[in-house]
């Protein structure tokens, strides 16, 4: 974030997350959902506006805030001077709990994380899922109410990525409350009881993942792009054409794409085909999105995730 | 659930005090080769060298130890503070688990400087006696007023600290280089710890300019308190002086902390 810069991260953003709930917010990058979780997390003081954490005030009472809160970072930031159970004994002993209990409560969370052995190691020694993982015990330690997570398996492997599911999916039965952010759609749609979709600082939609999908124009989306020229009427004209296609419900188009949902999966492709090419364009590339969240985000955001 | 109830900060500064003495205790080593060997090799050459080799007089001995104690002293205590600081804030981002902890962020500023000032004094008291041993008999060295050489061990130390909280968090990353070459290059060589501040009377203009740099105050103080023969500035003069610039650097030093800290 831009400390002086004009940069407005968060413009429109109403959300209540209820206790227990397993939150996700989801949009691309720039979306304004690391301002999200700073704000919550009294790292990021916000310009205007007013946000609550388990009753405290982020802004008048940051303290009582941090007093409830876990925070699982971006990018870990162990303390590398300290060996993996001491980075958890001394964060338990900043929320005053005692030395001992502190170890037992990290013995048990390393236990529970699969990282025993790992328990003197230095942390630089870590891989990169490890030091999550170490990121998530920390987080755990002082038993928060909510555990905010940012963006918490960029940059993991497929098989580290599906262990911190499990791990998160358990996190979720105990009936923790939890807070993610993710621009991965599947992990949004396998974890999440409620997602916000949100895209430069504006809410966009808020629902449980299924009420989403439902929401989502048509069925499949078919993304056409169309060979070169797109000036003057041609682009239009193919826009027009495509629409009284049978199955296609909406068609947005911008350029060279045009956005089909279909209601009829992809047997409208044939005659979005003809259609274009009546009007006189030729296919270069179609590409299909089955139903999911992907096609409602990209119709009410005109882009895709990446 | 334990977590829900207020928290006396004093803990938690304890807490992470007790951490820092973990971390300055495993890397002893460390600490003192970094801060100890650059008044070591001055204490050699210009306290041991050239007095041997009758270049300089074997008196200036007595110039020279409470200037290297101040230099020993201002610099370990500024360099734990502020090059920790730049990483922190930068690459390894590892101050956010402390901001997180549940203290007002004033209070985790306090701490490090306060561990700061500790190690200043850590290597002053390991200055001491290893520049006795290396330059020998002392004339005029009294080491009986004890009060006065703590009190400007302590303040120094603070001062130093605070201004190491400053730097660190006011100066990027890419910067730290220049902090050497442009704030602490000048502050040692005019800081009157190779010289009494009376000595200057010959350069008038730099004699006043000097008086800017928190390190004349230390060494000055110093000098008071070890070696009283040396010409040396009043304590009263030094202390307040001392005193002024430890709430400037705690001032400024908060503020950049507090601006780094939150977004």
């Amino acid at each position: 974030m831009q400390p002086d810069g004009p940069v407005v991260a968060l413009e429109a953003l109403d959300l209540e997350i209820r206790e227990g709930e397993f939150f996700g917010l989801l949009g691309p990058n720039g979306a304004g959902k690391t301002t999200t979780i700073g704000i919550l997390t009294t790292r990021v003081r916000p310009t205007g506006g007013a946000a609550t954490v388990g009753g405290a005030d982020v802004v008048r009472d940051p303290v009582g805030v941090r007093r409830r809160i876990g925070v699982v970072p971006q990018r870990p930031n162990p303390d590398r001077s300290l060996d993996v159970i001491e980075n958890l004994i001394f964060h338990g002993t900043y929320f005053g709990i005692g030395a001992a209990e502190s170890r037992r409560r990290a013995t048990a969370l390393l236990e529970r994380l699969g990282m025993s052995d790992k328990a003197s190691a230095k942390v630089d020694a870590l891989s990169g899922g490890q030091q999550q993982r170490l990121m998530i015990a920390r987080a755990l330690l002082h038993e928060p109410r909510v555990v905010f997570l940012d963006e918490p398996t960029v940059g993991l492997d497929p098989q580290a990525r599906l262990a911190l599911w499990e791990i998160l999916r358990a996190l979720h039965a105990d009936g923790r409350t939890i807070v993610m952010t993710t621009h991965y759609m599947e992990e949004a749609d396998q974890l999440c009881d409620r997602l916000a979709i949100v895209d430069r600082g504006v809410l966009l939609a808020c629902d449980t993942p299924k009420v989403l999908k439902a929401r989502a124009p048509g069925g499949t989306l078919v993304i056409v792009t169309l060979d070169g020229s797109a000036d003057g009427d041609g682009a239009g004209s193919a826009l027009a054409a495509v629409r009284s296609v049978p199955g296609a419900e909406r068609v947005d188009g911008d350029g060279n794409d045009l956005r089909v949902y279909s209601t009829r999966g992809g047997e409208v492709i044939p005659g979005v085909i003809r259609a274009a090419e009546a009007a006189g364009r030729s296919v270069r590339d179609i590409h299909l999105v089955p139903p999911s969240l992907e096609t409602l985000f990209v119709s009410l955001t005109g882009r895709t995730l990446g | 659930m334990s977590t829900d109830e207020a928290l006396p900060p004093s803990e938690v500064f304890v807490a992470m005090l007790r951490r820092d003495i973990r971390v300055v205790r495993r890397e002893l080593a460390f600490f003192l080769v970094r801060t100890l060997m650059q008044p070591l090799l001055f204490i050699t050459t210009f306290g041991f060298l050239l007095p041997r080799m009758r270049l300089f007089p074997s008196s200036y001995t007595t110039t020279l130890l409470p200037g290297v104690l101040a230099i020993s002293l201002a610099l370990s205590a500024v360099q734990s503070v502020a090059l920790p600081m730049v990483s922190a804030f930068g690459i390894t981002r590892e101050i956010e688990d402390r901001l997180l902890a549940p203290v007002p962020t004033r209070l985790v500023a306090l701490e490090l400087v306060f561990v700061g000032a500790v190690q200043g004094m850590i290597a002053a008291a390991v200055v001491l006696p290893l520049g006795r041993l290396i330059m020998g008999p002392i004339p005029g060295l009294d080491l009986s007023q004890v009060p006065e050489l703590a009190g400007v061990t302590v303040l120094g130390a603070a001062v130093f600290s605070a201004l190491g909280l400053w730097l660190g968090t006011a100066i990027s990353a890419q910067h730290i280089g220049l902090m050497f070459s442009f704030i602490i290059a000048p502050m040692l060589f005019l800081g009157c710890a190779y010289y009494p501040w009376r000595g200057l009377d010959t350069v008038p203009v730099l004699q006043y300019v000097v008086l800017l740099n928190p390190l004349v105050y230390v060494s000055e103080g110093m000098r008071s308190a070890v070696t009283p023969s040396v010409p040396h500035m009043s304590p009263l003069a030094v202390f307040s002086a001392l005193v002024l610039m430890l709430s400037f650097f705690w001032w400024r030093g908060l503020r950049t902390f507090e601006r780094r800290a939150i977004g």
